[in-house]
């Protein structure tokens, strides 16, 4: 009797397996988190445990304990390029908040030629980065470029005394700044889209009903709104910015010598890790990353949880 | 109907000299990549448009025929196919699992692989290129097709799952009444109708696989077998006299097919990015 238990067939028993969602959605997931886990996690412990080692080229190091931080902790070299960080992240973002607000809630209006203009304002992110910084390299140059040809023709310069946008230590922080705002801008304008997109069109006529108008309607209407969009657009900033390496090391590469006023933490590390070839102490230094993503990424899942309540 | 009007004028003030300046230097490009050389360092020929002996595509030809340019261009278009389709097949299930499977985990796993996104290259590039060279594949594209999944798939799944979250599910009912199993509904119902956000995955992934610069300057030295964003920079700048007019060339030409691509999905890259979100 016992034997006869088990009457379907094999195949579709197998199958039925993947009719339980669970089942099923373990077999789907499990791939891509095993892989995600494999590729993101296991470097990233790696990193740390490189940080503990003095190693030089490969994997192999003794155990230095926390000599590589406390080292860099002291570098004048690393303290700068932790400041140059900062600013270049505090400012560069400010601008892109600012900016992107604007285009993005102009955008909204029904206006003629949106897609060539929409086309014109993504351009920057959307062309690959270190392609792009190729046009800046050479607006950049000293003796021929259209930015001194236009100051000297426009008399404001005399053509031997004209800026040297990436060899000046101060213009050379202004440049990258600039650069990377421009690069970043028109991600910020994307994340506002999508947020005032998900603004339901009756906030706008309830306000005007209410007679909300102008300066009193912006202040008490749409700036509350949009604080939530403006917070996961910077949240992104901050990330895309401290941990940008190709804008500053295309440009300057960390320079100009002697005062290296454009290094960063990343363009540190590399030089450190990479070009120097002490894997340890450069695994260290882009460890001091870390803490700014913590932060990034707990704001977005507190973000994340409101929204879901709301 | 005159606020209308004034309202418009105030937004392509607004809007007008922000794109000027934002795509000024594509300007640039434009007029470098076809000028002739030797109006370059001509302070009489003015920078904003062509002197007498311009347009040319003299500068197209020398990229063409003297530069690695077309080997950077076939390096990264395997690399691109090959991280692409590591990513659908890795992602295309995990999403739509995390959308309608998986309930409140699915939700907060979700988040969990998006935040993997945030982790950048240049926390992780140190000891990838250590392992990378333990495996004797430094120097070679596949340490990319290797490494680049890791910012892929976790972009990817994201988006995936915010658009599987749009389909409705009375179309998967339907199927299932009829008699068809889960895997049979996801093949023959699901993914066929979500062919548009597959295809902005497609081209989001593809074009991140051109935009990086980190591991593919970290990885590879020899000359041909660069990518098209680490071969302009190192092989056409480094020289005494930049060849400008060949670089500009070489800069406009993935550039402009991304950014249409980019600016024609775009609507959809945001229904995706705002799905998984704010649903």
């Amino acid at each position: 009797m016992e034997a006869l238990a088990p009457s379907r067939p094999r195949g579709r028993r197998w199958t039925n397996v993947f009719e339980r969602p669970a089942v099923l959605a373990s077999v789907l997931i499990s791939p891509a988190v095993i892989f995600v886990t494999a590729l993101v996690g296991g470097p990233l412990a790696l990193a740390i445990w490189l940080s503990f080692t003095n190693a030089t080229t490969g994997l192999h190091g003794k155990w230095v304990g926390l000599e590589n931080f406390r080292h860099e902790w002291g570098n004048p070299a690393f303290q700068h390029a932790v400041w140059h960080t900062f600013l270049f992240t505090v400012i560069s973002q400010a601008i892109v908040l600012v900016g992107a607000g604007l285009i993005a809630h102009a955008m909204m209006k029904n206006i003629r030629g949106k897609w060539i203009l929409r086309f014109l304002i993504l351009l920057p992110w959307a062309a690959p980065v270190a392609l792009s910084l190729m046009a800046w390299k050479w607006m950049f140059d000293t003796s021929y470029s259209i930015l001194n040809w236009t100051l000297v023709h426009a008399h404001i310069y005399k053509p031997l005394e004209v800026p040297q946008y990436l060899a000046q230590p101060k213009l050379a922080m202004g440049s990258v700044i600039a650069v990377h705002t421009w690069r970043i801008l028109p991600f910020a304008v994307v994340i506002f889209l999508a947020g005032l997109a998900s603004i339901p069109k009756e906030v706008d006529d309830a306000a005007a009903i209410d007679g909300a108008t102008g300066f009193r309607k912006f202040w008490s209407v749409t700036l509350p709104l949009q604080l939530p969009i403006a917070t996961v657009a910077l949240l992104f900033g901050i990330v895309f910015t401290a941990t940008d390496m190709a804008v500053v090391y295309i440009l300057t590469q960390g320079g100009p010598p002697p005062s290296f006023s454009t290094e960063m933490v990343t363009t540190w590390a590399y030089k450190t890790g990479i070009e120097s070839g002490s894997i340890g102490p450069g695994a260290a230094i882009s460890l001091f990353l870390l803490p700014v993503l913590a932060v990034v990424s707990i704001a977005m899942l507190l973000f994340a949880r409101r929204t879901e309540v709301s | 109907m005159g606020q209308g009007l004034r309202e418009k004028g105030l937004a392509y003030l607004i809007i007008g000299p922000f794109a000027i300046v934002l795509a000024f230097p594509f300007y640039v490009m434009v007029i470098t990549a076809f000028k002739n050389q030797s109006e370059f360092y001509d302070p009489s020929v003015t920078p904003y448009w062509f002197g007498k002996d311009s347009p040319t595509l003299a500068n197209a030809s020398f990229l063409f025929h003297h530069t690695q340019y077309p080997t950077w261009l076939a390096n990264t278009a395997i690399v691109g196919v090959c991280v692409v389709a590591i990513t659908l097949v890795l992602a295309l299930p995990a999403g739509y699992a995390l959308a309608r499977l998986a309930g409140r985990v699915g939700q907060s796993l979700g988040v969990g692989i998006f935040l993997t996104y945030l982790i950048p290259p240049t926390l992780l590039f140190i000891p990838f290129f250590a392992v990378i060279k333990q495996a004797h594949l430094t120097d070679s594209i596949w340490s990319l097709v290797l490494v680049y999944p890791s910012f892929t798939v976790p972009f990817s799944t994201w988006l995936l799952m915010g658009f599987f979250k749009t389909i409705p599910q009375e179309l998967e009912d339907a199927a299932r009444v009829d008699g068809a199993s889960r895997i049979r509904t996801l093949t023959r119902v699901v993914f066929p109708i979500s062919i548009p956000g597959i295809l902005t995955v497609v081209i989001f992934s593809f074009s991140l696989v051109v935009n990086e610069f980190v591991y593919a300057f970290t990885f590879i030295s020899p000359s041909d077998h660069k990518m098209v964003s680490t071969g302009v920079y190192t092989d056409l700048i480094r020289g005494d006299l930049p060849e400008w007019g060949a670089i500009m060339v070489a800069a406009l030409i993935p550039s402009i097919p991304l950014a249409l691509l980019y600016n024609t999905f775009l609507d959809r890259f945001i229904a995706g990015f705002t799905g998984g979100a704010f649903r």
